[in-house]
């Protein structure tokens, strides 16, 4: 059954044709991958789920400095400052993105959902859903499943890596996982759960990956609330029903068009972009190691 | 696609080198007492930056990819008396770009591991000891160092098949004609003791390393 998960039109013609919700072709899916059981698969979804809030609270609560020093507490100031510019609920949103993903700038432990750059955006939006609507948490994990499903047609069709099509791919997938889980713990139909992907995967097109001296600090923590922001606003618009006209499969299908135009400096490289910038090669130049040995060629390894 | 929960910040520079450290410990047979860690290419300059530092010593101290306890691996290290030395080389471009080698000792016992972190956490032992390997220790993997004899590879195949597992690769390198013969085979699933001591009993048999699943 693994032609299900290459394209959107599929999944959802195969979900039809069998009577199924679309998280639970997933759930067959992965026991029939995995050779493990429902059981066990639901147990692996509610471990990650944890992980996930642990992150979120750990980066909320201790200290959160990366060796560069480019990540310093900040998820902790924008929980706590007084003024929220939208909503009490948007700034713990922002707050928590940024937390998970700290974490994971300082050597904590996460969830790479689809990957360990993007590891703040299902965190920030799955908690924050779940204490707004008081979502079970088996509602959150059918979300979890649905984000699998979703992620695992943009690999087959572009790609989840950002060393491959650029940050579109890491932080859009993430995103566009999110929404899709939003949309349909919030009972959304499946066309609308497709839709909140194309509209958020129609938001993150062209994203390059140029995180400053390699480090997946800057501006990769950032880009964590951001892609929450776009996954929370794309669910917005699809759940009310506005089309997002050019179907998901072409969304995506744009998404790898342009990640395999990108030139390779755009592409974790660290030799583009904001890497490039005077202040990028500064603090590149601070925090790599320089007394590297350049062995002569008689010692090279052959 | 959710998951694998692991120690940040990126899963080539974390995960994928305690992985490394956890098979080199197997090929070691034990946790070292010192260590002489290199970092090639791409790793040489970045090691730092990334926590790879940590992740490796974290991994040579058996710890797994998902133990918070990585972050502080070196006071472990310190606790657990173990040495190590870390060194960058910048231009051994005949090594994949994120290339450890390991010096292992324990002991009067030395070993040699070259591993590639691949991205994603996965791995490939690429050489024990000079020997090529190319193993992904992703399952379950044997090391047969032998006398170069002829029918050798078949005879040891034969007794792997009594066990009914099932040989993934198979891969044999030597140093020279005649000489010692490094047999890498990665198998679906584990053998039994019984059949590790047999191997090792027989004369033509020089050392034998048997690694089961490393994340286990
Ligand atoms: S900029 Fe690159 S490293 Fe950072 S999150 Fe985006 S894809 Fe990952």
């Amino acid at each position: 059954m693994s032609f299900l998960f290459e394209s959107f039109k599929g999944w959802k013609a195969y979900c039809e044709s069998n009577h199924l919700n679309l998280y639970e072709s997933v759930l067959q899916y992965e026991v029939s991958q995995k050779g493990v059981t429902e059981e066990e698969i639901w147990l692996g979804l509610a471990k990650a789920f944890e992980v996930m809030k642990e992150a979120v609270d750990s980066g909320l609560s201790e200290d959160m400095t990366s060796k560069s020093g480019m990540i310093n507490n900040g998820a902790k100031k924008v929980y706590n400052f007084p003024v929220a510019v939208l909503s009490k609920e948007f700034q713990k949103l922002i707050s928590r993105a940024l937390a998970a993903k700290e974490v994971n700038s300082c050597m904590g432990r996460v969830v790479a959902a689809p990957t360990a750059g993007a590891s703040g955006i299902l965190p920030g939006a799955l908690y924050t859903l779940q204490e707004i609507h008081s979502l079970n948490d088996r509602e959150i994990l059918e979300g979890l499943l649905i984000g699998a499903g979703i992620a695992l047609i943009i690999e087959q069709k572009a790609s989840l890596a950002g060393a491959v099509g650029g940050c579109q791919a890491e932080t859009g997938s993430a995103a566009a996982m999110a929404s899709g889980a939003i949309v349909h713990c919030l009972g959304g139909s499946v066309d609308q759960v497709f839709n909140a992907v194309a509209i958020t995967i129609q938001c993150m097109l062209g994203l390059v990956c140029d995180p400053v001296a390699g480090l997946v600090e800057i501006p990769c923590v950032v880009r964590n609330a951001s892609a929450v922001a776009i996954a929370n606003s794309s669910a917005q618009i699809a759940l009310a029903g506005v089309n997002a006209v050019i179907p998901v499969d072409e969304c995506i299908e744009a998404m790898g068009e342009i990640g395999s135009s990108m030139e390779s400096r755009y592409k974790e490289t660290a030799m583009g972009g904001l890497a490039a910038t005077l202040t990028g090669q500064e603090i590149s130049k601070r925090v790599l190691i320089q007394d590297i040995e350049i062995l002569s060629d008689e010692d090279l390894p052959e | 696609m959710i998951g694998p929960i692991m120690i940040g910040p990126s899963s080539s520079h974390t995960a994928g080198v305690v992985r490394i450290a956890r098979a080199a410990i197997r090929v070691l047979g034990a946790v070292p007492d010192s260590v002489v860690i290199t970092f090639y290419n791409s790793f040489a300059r970045t090691y730092e930056g990334h926590g790879s530092d940590k992740a490796i010593i974290g991994g040579l101290l058996d710890l797994k990819t998902d133990d918070q306890r990585i972050k502080q691996s070196f006071e472990i290290a310190k606790e657990k008396g173990l040495e190590y030395t870390f060194k960058s080389i910048g231009n051994a471009s005949v090594y994949h770009p994120n290339t450890i080698k390991l010096n292992l000792k324990n002991g009067s016992k030395e070993v040699e591991v070259i591993g590639e972190s691949l991205g994603g956490g996965i791995i490939n032992i690429a050489a024990v000891d000079g020997f090529k390997a190319n193993f992904s220790a992703n399952s379950f993997t044997l090391i047969i160092k032998a006398e170069d004899i002829s029918g050798a590879i078949a005879f040891i195949s034969a007794v792997i098949t009594q066990e009914k597992t099932n040989i993934a690769t198979m891969s044999v390198s030597r140093k020279g004609k005649y000489d010692i013969a490094c047999h890498v085979i990665e198998m679906d699933s584990g053998i039994r003791k019984t059949t590790i001591e047999y191997l090792n009993s027989l004369t033509w048999i020089k050392e034998l390393i048997y690694i089961p699943e490393i994340d286990k």
